[in-house]
């Protein structure tokens, strides 16, 4: 078979890589290069140079190692039953695209995974390597992000901890029946495991960094990724394991990513994506427990009896069209929880809001100025100048305010 | 009627206009009585003659957030912008508190100014693109880029804490930097076509954006709000947008066919 030259592996290696949404580049500690003899910086809240047309941020070389895998998951394009062309770079190769790519400014690093080659441990060393050149060899201080095989030797898992900002280990599915009929190689226990091995590799990093100043820099933080719609999993079940995630193992994020007809797709697999829709209310709900005070059951009392979220209307909407009884809330009085369970106002809004009301008495106008939804939040509140009429059965009120079915930003903020 | 004059030595002089603010509005000189001016070029006809700035009466407070919302929006394109910090300050000296009244006409609209610089700001982070020439001295990167404000300078800090080690040139309509891995010179403006022509890396990259797109997503407005078009044109990749987005349709509904004739087939 001809070589295939660089360009033709990374078409390859890129569009094996796509369909992994965890690509996000922030929650590094700041640093830059001055001090350095490489190149690279962080500098708080992630770069995109660039949007796909499918609107997706472009901030990291996100590649794989190799594309050819020894496992069979049904949904993933590299599995080994899969017809699709394979291709692999050396170590040595993607140091230098990934240093070619940032000094131009492309990039704010690296995202880097593989399919599993020979073993678990020695795909692993690979990835290793790939990260320890660029620290150690050419002192690269841009970011950089490692998914690892959770079934590798503990300590290789640590040592990619030493070189990355951010460690990931894929749930993949949200239920372990899922997991069992669509990934059989992997096991749900040896995930989960991996996954508190990473959280206690990063505790001690963080302590011995408190105590001595030269502790080499370990992971910030780790994130984990589920893909949506290829099983049987509801949106309760979705929301209840990455609540659970959240808490066990002290993740940062958890990804959500609607499953994509692959090419060469397995026969296991739905034909048809989910609607993107469904994927975005899941993010919304997980913003809701982790920026907006909402607990876990708030969110899932709004799911429908077969446990979906309504996909018509957000999450928070439907939380207060189905709890009435809490609104409306008074913006002058009300406690910032309160405020945040406002349908169309976000955490920005509420602070803008709070801050304002410390001068005088807030009236409609006020409020119109701190958010951009005035028409939305209207019957949820009481102002100085402001009440709503007596409150409209819940059904109407829906039909008064619901957005027209189509891709809403997520919550204004 | 007393009138002053203030000549800003460049568009983006906070530090010109921090001082000689701080000495008007410790003597209460009113915005309305304050031509701000840039270099030479006439602001007004009857402009009056500069006249020495007055000696302060009091020492002049101001909330702790002013400056950096000052030396933000100071370097937007509104000609205004110099009177209009100049008045707020004034009632922010009187009235700390009313920085934080973000229902306040005049503190929206210098927030709004501060917002719209921080964002093309951080398109120049983001957008810029370097070109590798090969020069006798080794590699140079040179970037032609061409911000909506005076942001050139302020950005510099970033570029140079990011590519400390690399000798770069980022080449705008207005000024020009260069770093030589120790120090920072300005140069005049530039055009583009001072700029380096092309750069073979280019192409590999090009094969990158295409490959990452993902067809079965497409969302061309989501992209298009975060990298609008007035960008494409120093964007490499953007060239191949029109033919991914023609294209992604049929990509999925082949993909899609495929699996079902899989499904089907006997024995699989
Ligand atoms: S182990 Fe990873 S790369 Fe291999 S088939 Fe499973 S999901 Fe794909």
């Amino acid at each position: 078979m001809a070589q295939l030259d660089t360009s033709e592996k990374l078409t390859i290696l890129a569009d094996a890589a796509k369909y992994d949404a965890s690509c996000a580049s922030s929650g590094a500690k700041k640093r830059d290069s001055r001090t350095g003899t490489g190149i690279g910086s962080i500098t708080g809240g992630g770069i995109c140079h660039a949007y796909a047309p499918d609107g997706r941020c472009i901030s990291l070389l996100k590649i794989l190692l190799t594309n050819s895998c020894i496992f069979d998951c049904h949904y993933c394009i590299n599995r080994r039953s899969s017809n699709v062309r394979r291709a692999r770079f050396t170590a040595q190769e993607v140091v230098d695209l990934t240093l070619s790519f940032y000094r131009r400014n492309y990039i704010e690093g690296l995202f880097l995974s593989s399919g599993i080659i020979a073993s678990s441990n020695y795909t692993m060393e690979q990835i290793n390597e790939v990260a320890r050149c660029l620290r150690e060899d050419h002192d690269f201080r841009g970011y950089i992000h490692l998914k690892t095989i959770p079934d590798a030797d503990p300590a290789l898992i640590a040592q990619a901890g030493r070189y990355a900002d951010r460690i990931s280990i894929n749930v993949e599915l949200p239920t372990t029946q899922g997991l069992q009929i669509l990934a059989p190689e992997k096991s749900e226990t040896q995930i989960e495991g991996a996954m508190a091995n990473m959280a206690s590799v990063i505790e001690d990093g963080a302590d011995a960094r408190r105590r001595y100043k030269s502790a080499p820099a370990f992971a910030a933080g780790q994130s984990t990724q589920m893909i949506i719609g290829a099983d049987a999993a509801s949106d309760r079940d979705i929301v209840h394991r990455a609540s659970g995630l959240y808490t066990r193992h002290r993740l940062k994020r958890v990804y959500y990513s609607a499953f994509s007809p692959i090419p060469d797709a397995s026969a296991v697999l739905p034909l048809q994506r989910p609607p993107m829709l469904r994927e975005h209310r899941l993010y919304q709900s997980d913003w809701l427990i982790r920026c907006y005070d909402f607990s876990l059951a708030d969110v899932t009392s709004v799911t429908d009896p077969s446990g979906m979220l309504p996909l018509d209307i957000d999450p928070k909407l439907a939380y207060a069209l189905k709890f009435r009884d809490q609104f409306p809330v008074d913006v002058n009085r009300a406690p910032r929880e309160m405020l945040l369970r406002i349908p169309g106002l976000g955490p920005t809004a509420v602070k803008r809001l709070l801050a304002a009301r410390r001068y005088r008495s807030l009236r409609l106008s006020d409020v119109a100025r701190a958010t951009t939804s005035l028409k939305k939040l209207r019957p949820f509140i009481i102002c100085e100048d402001w009440r709503p009429v007596t409150l409209t059965d819940s059904a109407d009120l829906k039909a008064l305010i619901a957005p027209k079915p189509k891709q809403l930003e997520l919550f204004p903020a | 009627m007393t009138r002053h004059l203030i000549r800003l030595d460049a568009a983006d002089d906070f530090d010109g206009w921090r001082s000689a603010a701080r000495a008007l509005a410790a003597a209460e000189v009113p915005a309305d009585q304050i031509l701000w001016q840039v270099g030479d070029q006439p602001a007004d006809l009857f402009a009056p003659a500069p006249r020495p700035l007055p000696t302060p009466t009091r020492a002049l407070t101001v909330p702790k957030g002013f400056l950096p919302l000052a030396r933000s929006a100071l370097l937007h394109r509104d000609p205004e912008r110099f009177a209009l910090l100049y008045a707020l300050l004034l009632r922010v000296a009187r009235q700390p508190g009313l920085l934080h009244d973000k229902t306040d006409p005049l503190c929206r609209r210098i927030d709004a100014l501060a917002q719209t610089v921080h964002r093309d700001m951080h398109k120049m982070h983001a957008f810029l693109r370097f070109r590798e020439m090969s020069t006798a001295t080794g590699p140079r990167y040179v970037a032609w880029f061409e911000p909506d404000h005076h942001i050139t300078r302020a950005n510099a800090g970033f570029f140079v804490g990011r590519f400390a080690t690399m000798h770069w040139s980022i080449l705008t309509p207005d000024t020009s930097l260069h770093w030589d891995t120790e120090t920072l010179r300005q140069g005049p403006g530039a055009s583009v076509q001072d700029a380096a022509p092309g750069d073979p890396l280019e192409e590999v990259w090009k094969a990158y954006y295409a490959a990452i797109f993902n067809p079965a997503r497409l969302n061309p407005k989501a992209m298009l709000s975060e990298m609008p078009k007035k960008y494409w044109k120093n964007l490499p990749e953007a060239a191949l947008i029109p033919d991914l987005i023609a294209g992604a349709r049929a990509r999925e509904i082949e993909m899609i066919d495929r699996s079902r004739n899989a499904a089907l087939a006997p024995g699989r």
